[in-house]
């Protein structure tokens, strides 16, 4: 059944951009979870919304251009006012992430209300962005999301170094002479494109999972930034593939949903199994250490012993 | 022209924290090869002093000369060690790997580090002794340990004046033998040191120099003038009681 999928090259070519969209997910998120930023992609995610709903009533077509363009012009507002809220008032940054997350969701969703209300009915398909439609991708949907999704991962290639030093200690960063600002607003940029391709593959409500989810499972196999984000990359693409294909077989079901499940299933298996940081390993490692303290109470109460009797 | 060539020269340096001022009209010149501790009451602004010194934080006003020259252009010469708590230390990452960080500055942009930073780095965790954890994750360090391995992440940039926020802060006797050691060998080394401290007791035995501090300047000189019962209440306030028994001083903080 799967061979006779992948020989549709419609389908070979939207399953292969799912994965690259899960792979760039997976290496831009790891530095988002890792910089405390897990939230972030959640807001940018439903920021788009609005954005991809008004590129929308502005052009009227179903363009991947402008949706792109417009998701990340409302991203970055929704950046800019949460900036804007935490610098200007007492409200932390927490509730200014949820304010601004509900606020553009809000706005996201009576618009793509009234489009599907006044555009000849649901001929717009907007609502394939809310849980994700791989499979309504176009064929030059598929080439654009699959440009960019290699231009984040080249990127993040580029400049590893730089990244991992302003995640890790931006203090020390600057005092070496790095552009830390500017790096950080260029982080958060490609993290920003990396949540809008992504929306095309696991819609506005689950793209903090394909962020987080690969990110969080990766860190349980390695204490290794290179290593972290090539898993985390892996996984991924493995959940954006299943995830499609999943979605291809089983008609009807959204995309997002399969997806986010085929990255929590290795999620648990991680949480599970991984030999440091799982719960088998830590009952291992508790279990030896107490075997240990047993062994060497026994060596000193034989040691004892035999001081006594001679 | 020798005046100019102090390896740190501050004039008229004002800080506030929104509108706090935490610093007032700080000047002061630092003589070369010189082991400095900076010392004040919590709240007196010395972290504030380095962190607005290496441009870290906005001053309000005032001018900072390194050799006569502005921060940009010197950078790769200043070694700046953080306070222990300012990172994540469950960051995926080894004892190596941060060390290596400290050559990031010398790499520039997009060269990866390679056998030649590893030497450097091995080297330089030798010489705080960490050889034996290079491979250890950072979470796996103790506080000492960690602080080491910043350390060794100055070292490996191989500076003329460090600063060093706090490094005495919640380490094990070992590591502070091991780190004053290193303050001397660099001394040595006609490298000049400034340290934020707030251990008192010890500030006679570890520094040549010392900066009384507490929002405004109180003193700064050769310890031997500066470090005295009148000076030190002057900078305290009422927030020191000084014991003076057989001409030892035994200090208290409250």
């Amino acid at each position: 059944m799967i061979e006779m999928l992948l020989y549709d090259p419609n389908v070979r070519w939207v399953v292969m951009a799912s994965l690259l969209l899960g792979l760039s997910g997976g290496v831009l998120g790891s530095f988002a979870f890792l910089r405390k930023q897990s939230l972030m992609g959640d807001v940018l995610a439903h920021a788009a919304l609005p954005g991809i709903c008004i590129a929308f009533m502005l052009t009227g077509t179903r363009s991947m251009l402008w949706f792109m363009i417009g998701a990340a012009i409302a991203g970055m507002l929704a950046t800019f006012g949460i900036g804007f809220i935490t610098r200007h008032s007492r409200i932390k940054q927490d509730a200014a992430l949820a304010m601004s997350l509900s606020v553009f969701f809000s706005v996201g969703v009576v618009l793509l209300t009234h489009i599907q209300h006044h555009v000849r009915g649901n001929q717009s398909g907007l609502d394939t962005f809310l849980f994700g439609q791989a499979a309504a991708m176009t064929m030059s949907d598929v080439y654009l999301l699959a440009t960019v999704a290699l231009i984040l991962i080249a990127a993040c290639a580029l400049f590893f170094k730089e990244f991992k030093l302003i995640s890790f200690d931006p203090e020390f960063a600057k005092g070496i002479g790095l552009p830390v600002a500017a790096l950080e607003q260029f982080l958060m940029f490609l993290i920003v494109i990396a949540v809008i391709v992504g929306i095309q593959a696991v819609g506005v409500v689950l793209m903090a999972a394909l962020l987080i989810i690969p990110a969080v499972t990766a860190r349980y196999w390695t204490d290794h930034l290179g290593h972290m984000v090539v898993i985390a990359g892996a996984i991924g693409a493995f959940s954006g593939f299943s995830g499609t294909i999943l979605s291809t077989l089983a008609h009807h079901l959204p995309t997002g949903p399969l997806t986010v499940l085929s990255a929590t299933f290795l999620f648990a298996l991680s949480l599970i199994l991984s030999p440091k940081r799982g719960l088998v390993g830590k009952w291992l490692s508790r279990r030896k250490a107490r075997m240990l303290l047993v062994a060497s109470d026994h060596l000193e109460q034989e040691r004892a012993f035999v001081r006594g009797g001679g | 022209m020798i005046q100019s060539k102090a390896p740190l020269k501050v004039t008229d340096l004002s800080v506030s924290y929104h509108d706090k001022p935490v610093l007032e009209h700080i000047s002061f010149e630092v003589p070369e090869g010189k082991l400095i501790g900076i010392v004040g009451p919590n709240g007196a602004g010395k972290s504030t002093l380095i962190k607005s010194v290496l441009e870290l934080v906005p001053r309000l006003k005032g001018e900072v000369t390194f050799w006569g020259q502005p921060y940009k252009r010197v950078q790769k010469r200043i070694g700046y060690v953080p306070q222990r708590e300012s990172v994540d230390w469950d960051f995926p990452t080894n004892a190596l790997d941060v060390v290596m960080m400290g050559r990031y500055g010398h790499l520039g942009w997009f060269r990866r580090p390679g056998k030649e930073e590893r030497r450097l780095a091995l080297e330089s965790l030798r010489m705080v002794g960490m050889e034996a954890y290079s491979d250890r994750q950072i979470s796996q360090l103790s506080g000492g340990q960690q602080q080491r391995v910043f350390l060794a992440r100055a070292l490996v940039q191989d500076a003329r004046i460090y600063f060093m926020d706090e490094p005495f802060v919640g380490v094990d006797a070992a590591t502070e033998k091991a780190i004053i050691t290193l303050l001397n060998d660099l001394k040595r080394q006609g490298k000049t040191v400034l340290v934020v401290h707030h251990d008192l007791s010890t500030v006679k035995e570890y520094f040549d120099w010392t900066m009384l501090l507490n929002v405004r300047l109180h003193a700064f000189g050769p310890t031997d003038e500066v470090f005295t019962p009148s000076l030190l209440k002057k900078t305290y306030g009422g927030r020191l009681t000084i014991l003076e028994q057989e001409g030892k001083m035994s200090l208290l903080t409250n």
